[in-house]
């Protein structure tokens, strides 16, 4: 990009809001002076991983499963898809949808920056904004499956998808069996964030069962 | 050390923090930032929760003289606003200081590809 004009906002290079940056400022600012310690404030935030955003994305999946038409019009289309249950992107932000099957299991890995579709996802957990899950992800995926518990058929084939400034991944996890006839709400209850990164699987029926 | 119970107490000695039956919730991950950092601040001494709650009360009152709509999304900006006058006042960082920080975080932006951490350096200062 040339930047010619002396407009800094190409879609090229990361970009942080306004507050995002002071946040930042803020933070390197207490850490370097010894107040906070950056480690311990993710661990606090991590706490409230369900409380953070809208986290549309479980009603997105539980749509899936429960509706024909509606997972056809996801799978092509994932953007307005979504806008259908109230959720508008960034402008100029383009949500795919990948559905995972027996066949090909989805995960994908993501940046620092704010590309991260938190109004889809919730937070990132901690663990995905590291250098080294970006990179063992790309080169060991089923190493980094296994390291969260997850064991996928040999046969099934892995595929690592990484957001590019315009594209934001969402996936469908496989639908558990034993949910027939479940209601989109209690489907929803079975969606983890992980298994919409596709670092997890959804929850079975027994894992809510009280 | 942070914990959530250190937060539980927070949103009780600051009443007017957005919470739910379980503690506090945030809109953006920004905001739940903001506020670890405060627990943070409050657990090292640097401020009570009643020193905390008058800054924040203080900031929220300016806001509105100013315009500001109240209607409980811009809580946390005005969070944030207390947070940075606050540890100016008490000596930790002057407004300077995160001003320059924060150009700095946006000069790191602009030269970091989309996909790569996003990481400060000494030139980002310059």
């Amino acid at each position: 990009m040339s930047g010619h004009d002396g407009h800094h906002h190409d879609h090229d290079h990361s970009e942080l809001t306004e507050t995002e940056l002071r946040v930042r400022a803020l933070e390197t600012v207490l850490t370097e002076k010894g107040y906070v310690d950056p480690a311990a404030l993710d661990l606090l935030i991590e706490t409230y991983e369900k409380k953070v955003g809208p986290r549309n994305g479980a009603r997105v999946v539980a749509k899936a499963w429960a509706d024909p038409a509606y997972r056809a019009r996801l799978l092509k289309d994932a953007t307005p898809a979504i806008g259908e249950l109230g959720y508008a992107g960034r402008q100029g932000e383009h949500i795919v949808a990948l559905e995972n099957t027996p066949k090909q299991h989805n995960m994908v890995v993501c940046t620092l920056c704010s590309c991260y579709p938190w109004p889809v996802l919730g937070l990132p957990p901690v663990w995905y904004k590291s250098a080294p899950y970006r990179s063992r992800a790309v080169a060991d995926p089923r190493g980094v499956l296994a390291d969260f518990g997850v064991t996928l058929p040999k046969d099934t084939d892995i595929r690592v998808w990484d957001s590019t400034a315009e594209i934001r991944y969402l996936v469908v996890p496989v639908r558990p069996a034993g949910t027939d006839g479940w209601s989109e709400d209690k489907l929803a209850d079975l969606v983890t964030r992980d298994s919409m990164i596709g670092t997890g699987l959804a929850k079975q029926p027994k894992d809510i069962a009280k | 050390m942070i914990d959530q119970a250190a937060a539980t107490r927070a949103t009780q000695e600051v009443p007017s923090i957005p919470r739910d039956a379980d503690g506090p919730v945030f809109r953006e991950p920004w905001e739940a930032q903001a506020f670890a950092m405060t627990l943070a601040l409050h657990e090292r001494g640097l401020f009570t929760w009643s020193e905390w709650a008058a800054a924040l009360a203080k900031q929220i009152k300016r806001a509105q003289a100013a315009g500001d709509p109240d209607t409980g999304e811009t809580y946390y900006s005005h969070w944030l606003a207390a947070l940075e006058k606050l540890v100016a006042d008490k000596g930790v960082a002057t407004e300077a200081i995160l001003h320059r920080t924060r150009d700095a975080w946006d000069h790191a932006c602009d030269r970091t590809p989309h996909g790569k951490p996003i990481e400060l350096c000494a030139d980002d200062f310059r």
